[in-house]
Formats: C-alpha cells, sequence, structure tokens
C-alpha cells in the first residue's frame, strides 16, 4: 500500500494569540480529489499553507509521502527542489502569485527557480500557455488581466512543473460564472488518480463534481469527513458550521419561507 | 475640484500614462522592433556623446535625430513636448535663467529700467544646458516609450547590472498599479461618503491614515508574495530568463545609432 500523500498528525498553529488549526488530524491518500470545506476563519488556507510548507505546526507533525515536511528538512537543498517540482499552490489571490512584469515571466518562474535549462523553460513555457489558452497574454502585463486570466495564468504557472500534488485555494472564489465552469471542467478532468487534488472551498453547488472525498472543518478541527454525497446529506451539520444557511425564498407555487437548503442542479 | 478628486484624478492620471507608454511600446514602429539591448546602448552613446559636446550645431543635429526616430517609431511629438521638451525647458529654463546676467563677456543686450547686461557667453552657456538636457531626456524618453519596461530592465542586465536589482525593479513595477488601484478605491470610497468640503486638518489626517494602511496592505502582501515565490521553488537566488535575439535591422541600426554617437563626439569636441 503506497504512503500516503500527506499525513497530519495532531497539528496545532497560532497566529500571535488566535488558534487557526487545533490537534487536526486527516489523511491524504494518492491519486485522490480532496476538498477542505469549511466557512471563512475555519483554518482551511492555513492548512493548506502548512501542507505547501510555508508555514510549520507549532506542535503536530506532517509528512509528505512518508517523509517529514519540516522547516529543517526544507532548508536541505535537493529535498527543497524534489517537493517544489511535486507539489503546486494555486492561492487564492491571484495578485500575490502573479508578481512577474510579464505572464511569459510568471509561468517560466518556477522552472527557472528549479534550474531547468533555458530551451527547455522556453518550449514547456510556450506549450503551457497554449494549453491554458493564454498564448495571446504572453506579453501582458498583469494589471492588463481579468480575474478569470489570472486564474489561467497563476494554473499555467503551477501546472509547468507537472506537480504529482495540486493544493487549491478556493479555486473558483471571485469568478464569472464561465471562468468558473472552466476551472470546475479542469477539475473533473484530473479525476482517475492522474494527480493528487486538494482544494479548499467552501461552494457546496460543486462538491460531487471535483472532490471524491471531503473534510469539513470548522474553528481548526475536522469534524466530519466522508464521500460528498453522505456529507452533503448532514444538513444540521452543514448549517452547525455555516456551509448552507437558512434564508427566505421562493418556491415555484409562489410560496416564500425559509430553511436550510442547498441550491443544486442535478440532472 | 477638491482635495479628494485632485487625489483621485491624479491617480487616474498617473495610471493612463503607464498604459499609454505601454501601448507605444506594442506600437509597430521602428524603435519597437529592436533589440532592447541595442537601444539601452545606442540611447546611453547618444547621450554621453550629447553630454560633452561643445558646438549646438552638433547637439541640435542629434535631436533632429531623435525626433526622425520618433517619427519613425509612431511616437507622438506631441507625447514627447508634453512628457519632455517643456517640462525640460521650464526646469532647466529657471536653472539657465541665471546665466547670461552672470557670466562675463561680450554685451549683446542691456534690460531697459534695470540696466542688467546679457552677454553672449551667458546666452550660450544657457543654451548649452538647456539643449543637452532637451536632447537627452528626447533620447531616453525615446527609449522609454518604444520598449517594455521588463524588458528595458532586462536589457540593462548588457551593463552587468545584479539580477536581483532587475527582478526588485520588476516586481515594483507590478505592484505599483495595484497599489494605485487600492488607493484610487480607498479615496472614492472615501468621496462617496464625502459631504461639504474637507479643511486643511482634515485633509492631512485623511492622507496620513491614507498612507498608513497602504503600507500596512503593502508589508501583509509582501509577506504573502515571498510565500508565492517560495512555493515555486525560490531560494534566495533569482534567475530570470532573457529572450531577445537580434534580426540584421538590430545590427544595421546599431551601426547607424553608434556611427552617429561617433559623429558627435568627434564633431562635438
Amino acid at each position: 500500500m503506497p504512503d500516503p500523500v500527506f499525513e497530519v498528525s495532531a497539528v496545532t498553529f497560532r497566529y500571535h494569540q488566535v488558534t487557526a488549526l487545533e490537534n487536526l488530524s486527516l489523511t491524504i491518500p494518492p491519486g485522490q480529489r480532496v476538498a477542505l470545506l469549511g466557512a471563512n476563519g475555519s483554518g482551511k488556507s492555513t492548512l493548506l499553507r502548512i501542507l505547501d510548507g510555508l508555514i510549520f505546526p507549532d506542535t503536530g507533525s506532517v509528512a509528505f509521502c512518508g517523509e517529514s515536511l519540516s522547516e529543517e528538512r526544507l532548508q536541505d537543498a535537493g529535498f527543497a527542489r524534489q517537493f517544489r517540482r511535486r507539489v503546486g499552490l494555486v492561492f487564492q489571490n491571484p495578485d500575490i502569485q502573479i508578481f512577474s512584469p510579464t505572464v511569459f515571466d510568471e509561468v517560466a518562474f518556477g522552472p527557472l527557480q528549479l534550474q531547468w535549462p533555458k530551451e527547455k523553460v522556453r518550449a514547456e513555457v510556450e506549450r503551457m500557455l497554449e494549453a491554458m489558452k493564454i498564448a495571446h497574454l504572453k506579453d501582458r502585463s498583469p494589471h492588463h488581466l481579468s480575474t478569470g486570466e489570472k486564474k489561467r495564468v497563476t494554473l499555467a504557472s503551477v501546472l509547468v512543473l507537472d506537480p504529482a500534488v495540486l493544493l487549491l485555494d478556493e479555486p473558483t472564489a471571485a469568478l464569472d460564472p464561465k471562468s468558473a465552469s472552466q476551472m470546475i471542467d479542469f477539475l473533473i478532468s484530473l479525476r482517475g488518480g492522474a494527480k493528487t487534488v486538494v482544494a479548499t472551498t467552501h461552494d457546496l453547488d460543486i462538491l460531487e463534481d471535483v472532490a471524491d472525498y471531503c473534510f469539513v472543518i470548522q474553528a481548526g478541527r475536522v469534524v466530519a469527513q466522508g464521500a460528498p454525497a453522505e456529507v452533503l446529506r448532514e444538513t444540521s451539520l452543514l448549517e452547525q458550521t455555516n456551509l448552507v444557511h437558512a434564508h427566505r425564498h421562493l418556491h415555484p407555487s409562489g410560496e416564500i419561507h425559509s430553511h436550510p437548503h442547498l441550491h443544486s442542479h442535478k440532472h | 475640484m477638491n482635495f479628494l478628486e485632485r487625489t483621485l484624478s491624479s491617480f487616474v492620471n498617473a495610471m493612463e500614462r503607464a498604459l499609454y507608454a505601454e501601448e507605444l511600446a506594442q506600437a509597430n514602429g521602428l524603435l519597437q522592433r529592436l533589440d532592447p539591448r541595442i537601444k539601452v546602448v545606442s540611447m546611453l552613446a547618444l547621450v554621453i556623446a550629447v553630454a560633452m559636446a561643445h558646438k549646438l550645431w552638433v547637439i541640435g543635429a542629434v535631436f533632429a535625430g531623435a525626433v526622425l526616430l520618433a517619427v519613425s517609431s509612431c511616437i507622438p511629438l506631441a507625447s514627447l513636448a508634453r512628457r519632455a521638451w517643456i517640462p525640460v525647458l521650464l526646469f532647466t529654463g529657471i536653472i539657465a535663467l541665471p546665466a547670461p546676467f552672470v557670466v562675463p563677456g561680450r554685451e549683446v543686450w542691456r534690460i531697459p529700467w534695470l540696466a542688467w547686461p546679457i552677454t553672449a557667453q551667458g546666452l550660450s552657456s544657457a543654451g548649452y544646458l538647456i539643449s543637452r538636457v532637451e536632447t537627452a531626456a528626447t533620447l531616453s524618453l525615446l527609449l522609454i516609450l518604444s520598449t517594455p519596461w521588463s524588458h528595458v530592465l532586462k536589457a540593462l542586465r548588457v551593463f552587468r547590472m545584479p539580477v536581483v536589482l532587475v527582478v526588485i525593479l520588476g516586481m515594483a513595477y507590478r505592484y505599483i498599479f495595484l497599489l494605485l488601484a487600492s488607493a484610487h478605491a480607498m479615496l472614492e470610497s472615501r468621496r462617496s461618503r464625502l459631504v461639504g468640503k474637507l479643511e486643511g486638518p482634515e485633509r492631512r489626517r485623511l492622507a496620513a491614515a491614507s498612507v498608513g494602511v497602504l503600507i500596512s496592505r503593502t508589508l501583509e502582501m509582501s509577506g504573502d508574495v515571498y510565500d508565492a515565490m517560495l512555493a515555486r521553488g525560490f531560494r534566495g537566488e533569482v534567475r530570470v530568463l532573457d529572450d531577445f535575439r537580434t534580426t540584421p535591422l538590430d545590427w544595421i541600426m546599431l551601426a547607424v545609432l553608434a556611427a552617429l554617437a561617433a559623429a558627435a563626439f568627434y564633431g562635438g569636441r
């Protein structure tokens, strides 16, 4: 049985006086698409940064493919290069991730830092820009890009390294419906074990499409886990974790009332 | 126009000027087709030649050449006048203004009532200063308007400029627009809730608070950007990709501009 991609054991993390994660444990097997569900401030993004080795827990441990993922371990240049090659994080705010003057430079940044030969970098960047349908943006400055275009650039800048693990922080946030559906299509295409995907979201409408398994996080702890269909049936849990809400709405019959519910478009 | 509106207007103008410069840099003109390294080296050589020239007609000839380059590169002369010629004339003119009166020499005229003499040598000094600065500013502006800023920075590597400096300046350019947009949004939101006029102390308080908030956001964002760099393999040493490829036109223009610079240098001695 292969090692889990990530094994998080009793991790606690605090931002000064605020506890973001408390005694959190979970395991992510290889080839699975995992969703981390939770309301704003539940600790999802913090967990993602811990999985990407950008911050380290105050207590507890994290292992990547059986190896300890610690600050000391990432000091080793060889391990760090391998880890960064195999794990890619797409941030929620694309303006953080797009820091180069042009789209081409941005997509080339990762391969260059991993010391790929320059000819290979050029070829792979051109290929990725074509694959993401953003070749026409290659010399564009980031402030000329729409949010959807920025998201595609951030995805391209990570996918160019062909990582085995993708960490996505709210991949559909702030996207118009068309851009969001393109992102969802991309996540659906990863079904079947091509890559391990860990995505944070609080959008339950897309959950069954983009995830094979999910963890529900509240106040820095895992409060539920299971297949999306199982989790979605737990209405009281979802209400308790602020993932669904009761709001007044109009039924086709003309009746107006309120109750906790999900909006779904199942065929 | 009140303080908020003036500030908002200045932010919008700054962004528009930058965007306009980027559009010009993408035009299909002569300079735009040249390798940025060729442009940087040639313009620098011409600026040095002009700075060392001691004949006004030589400086004038280089200036005329710069105007010709502007026309063949689809850069409007009105744009050059607005961004370089008029501001330089005003600024350098003020500096050069005392020269005709204080430099000793052959008197050519005396100001009526004041009886201040104006000397030929004084006029010549002022003329040299203004013409050198105008020509140098024109050449520099041609480089900036015909080349994307990121390419200018990379081209400076030909002078062994450190890579880290190129990357820092490139990132600064990238994030200036984001900060301008953020400041614009802050002031617009303030303006939407403003009734009446802001007095002096209020304006200063608002300016100080805005600066403080922007600094705070910048610091927070810089930490996140650093994390984003780490996440893609950055370990303290930056690498950039120079995608410049020279063509026969580059070498022809280098020869022409180098010859012009050499002629200006030797002809102006």
